[in-house]
């Protein structure tokens, strides 16, 4: 919990990571080129105190992360995204093993989020559902831009896909995060297209659409798709450190996104260890919108309390102190779209 | 105008597509060397995981540039610390083309995909002409659909506005009007309000990208003394002797 002024913050990190982007870890130059990102990612957008040696980032372990979101970072609770890259590491970039007996340990911090990838067909579905019974499963995060032999992507709405989130709606795995950002390697096959979230979210309701980064190279097509579709929520994910490097990109970000998506629909997530959750929330909590961005109202704090915790905490049912709750329609299927947007549309 | 001055006015015209701007401003061209036989240009992108079919369009409209600059003999074009340097460097030595360089991977031409980010790139210049109109004049957003190309002012937005327009073959008469869809048709008025409001969107996304952007490649290259073009020239014979 976070308190600040009076006000006290019930704290949801979506999307954390456990990895191992190590030399001995490395199939291939890939694995290496994909964890130098990754560092020159933390490098340009984190303030100089927060940063990391390149050694301590490649790797750092389950303790370690316990230390920076829960004892440091006010994390009350945190959700593990796997990112497997099997084309790139041997045993994958994210530690399962580790993430999940760090789960086991901590139940009431922790929950663990798989992947699957549905060109692996038939197997890969039945793998699916051990994996659900394994891990107990809510959420699945998938990468839509995975290496996979000779393809470099598919869509979600691509029909072996869709046999998956199918298999999905069986199971109980109800929260879909899906990549839709910067860096990763589509051809022609766009891989940052959010184009295939609107094609599925329509057809599946029951299923909440959580889009990382919020598609952020082409955040416009996200707010029209989010603005028709109830169940597509903004997962703030590499969003959040702007608050730092270009604040006014971050509040016209945030304002378009309160706009079009709506205060419901937003979770805040650290990427850690891209960055670590305590200066984000600390900064998110001061943060104000410019006065001469005169389009968008000044954030309050039952949104930044949403965004913050309470929205994620809806999407996987977490138990949210009864004097921090607030009512959110985060994880109501059918509910209206965002107020403005709706407006705006009907318009 | 020097050699080395025509290269890199040359290169000033290829964009990075997304974030349409020219490769030289972003600091992309590492470096530029001419001899007697002719031009290699190196270029370079803020991560090795920027798309292939980003690189390849920048790659080849760099080729492509050079190829019109005068008695500049042969070009070479190379991507340097990419993923897929040694594939788009083997495709452009061979003239492979997008298809011909990546194979089973790709499906088809890049047209596409180059003509959905001019019409980004259309929309956010055009909302930054209407945006400043309705902050420094006394246009109300009810009054966009009145107002032609010939009420903007002078000055760059209106350039970049113009030249956008240009590209997409859209109508740059003085009488027509700012606010025009994709295929240069005005936009009804009362439609107006919402695509305003979404072309907003558009401007935000896309600055926000050249500011990513351009962060990563200082970060990538933080090493190198500065992020300017190196240039050599070692042509003996200057083309007005010759």
């Amino acid at each position: 919990m976070y308190s600040k002024d009076g006000e006290d913050y019930f704290i949801v990190d979506s999307h954390v990571h456990l990895w191992d982007g190590r030399k001995e870890n490395q199939k291939n130059i890939h694995g290496q080129e994909f964890i130098d990102c990754f560092f020159d990612y933390h490098t340009n957008l984190s303030p100089d105190s927060e940063k990391w040696s390149y050694e301590e980032y490649v790797y750092y372990g389950g303790e370690r992360l316990m230390k920076d979101l829960f004892e440091d970072g006010y994390v009350d609770h945190a959700i593990f995204q796997s990112t497997m890259l099997m084309e790139f590491y041997k045993r994958g970039f994210s530690c399962s093993d580790e993430s999940w007996a760090l789960t086991q340990k901590y139940p009431e911090k922790l929950t663990y989020n798989h992947s699957f990838d549905p060109r692996n067909g038939e197997a890969g579905l039945k793998q699916l559902e051990a994996d659900a019974e394994r891990f107990n499963l809510r959420g699945i995060k998938l990468y839509t831009a995975e290496w996979f032999g000779d393809s470099r992507g598919y869509k979600l709405s691509d029909p072996g896909c869709r046999t998956y989130l199918e298999k999905c709606l069986e199971l109980g795995i109800t929260n879909i995060h899906v990549h839709k950002g910067p860096t990763l390697k589509p051809l022609d096959r766009d891989a940052f297209d959010v184009a295939d979230v609107d094609a599925v979210a329509s057809d599946y309701l029951d299923l909440n659409f959580i889009v990382e980064h919020c598609g952020l190279p082409r955040l416009e097509d996200f707010c029209w798709i989010a603005t028709q579709e109830s169940n597509v929520y903004a997962g703030l994910s590499v969003v959040m450190p702007f608050i730092h490097t270009r604040p006014r990109y971050f509040a016209e970000v945030i304002g378009e996104l309160l706009y079009w998506v709506g205060e419901d629909k937003m979770t805040f997530s650290s990427d850690y260890a891209l960055w670590t959750p305590k200066w984000l929330i600390e900064k998110f909590v001061d943060f104000q919108i410019p006065e001469d961005l005169s389009d968008y109202a000044p954030i309050t704090t039952a949104q930044r309390k949403k965004i913050l915790g309470l929205n994620a905490a809806a999407l996987y049912d977490i138990d949210v102190p009864e004097h921090l709750r607030l009512p959110t329609t985060a994880g109501v299927a059918e509910t209206e779209v965002a107020p403005g947007a709706k407006q705006a549309v009907a318009s | 105008m020097s050699l080395e001055a025509e290269v890199l006015a040359a290169l000033s015209t290829v964009l990075d597509p997304e974030l349409d701007e020219p490769i030289t401003d972003l600091g992309f061209v590492r470096s530029i060397e001419i001899d007697e036989h002719g031009v290699s240009v190196h270029v370079r992108l803020p991560t090795s995981f920027c798309s292939p079919n980003f690189a390849y369009l920048m790659v080849s409209d760099a080729r492509d540039a050079l190829r019109r600059v005068e008695d500049i003999g042969r070009v070479h074009v190379f991507l340097d610390d990419h993923h897929d340097s040694e594939k788009i460097n083997a495709g452009m030595a061979a003239d492979a083309g997008f298809r011909g360089t990546f194979g089973v991977e790709a499906e088809d031409s890049l047209d596409e995909l180059r003509l959905i980010f001019q019409r980004k790139a259309h929309t956010a210049a055009m909302e930054r002409c209407i945006e400043d109109r309705l902050k420094n004049s006394g246009l109300a957003v009810s009054d966009i659909y009145r107002l032609r190309l010939r009420n903007l002012p002078g000055g760059q937005f209106k350039e970049a506005l113009l030249r956008r327009r240009a590209t997409l073959g859209l109508d740059i008469a003085p009488d027509s009007s700012v606010f025009v869809d994709e295929l240069g048709v005005p936009v009804p008025p009362d439609d107006i309000p919402l695509r305003l409001r979404f072309a907003k969107s558009v401007r935000i996304s896309i600055e926000g990208n050249s500011h990513f952007c351009r962060g990563l490649l200082a970060t990538r290259y933080e090493d190198e003394e500065d992020l300017a073009t190196r240039i050599t020239n070692t042509r003996l014979v200057t083309r007005s002797a010759s």
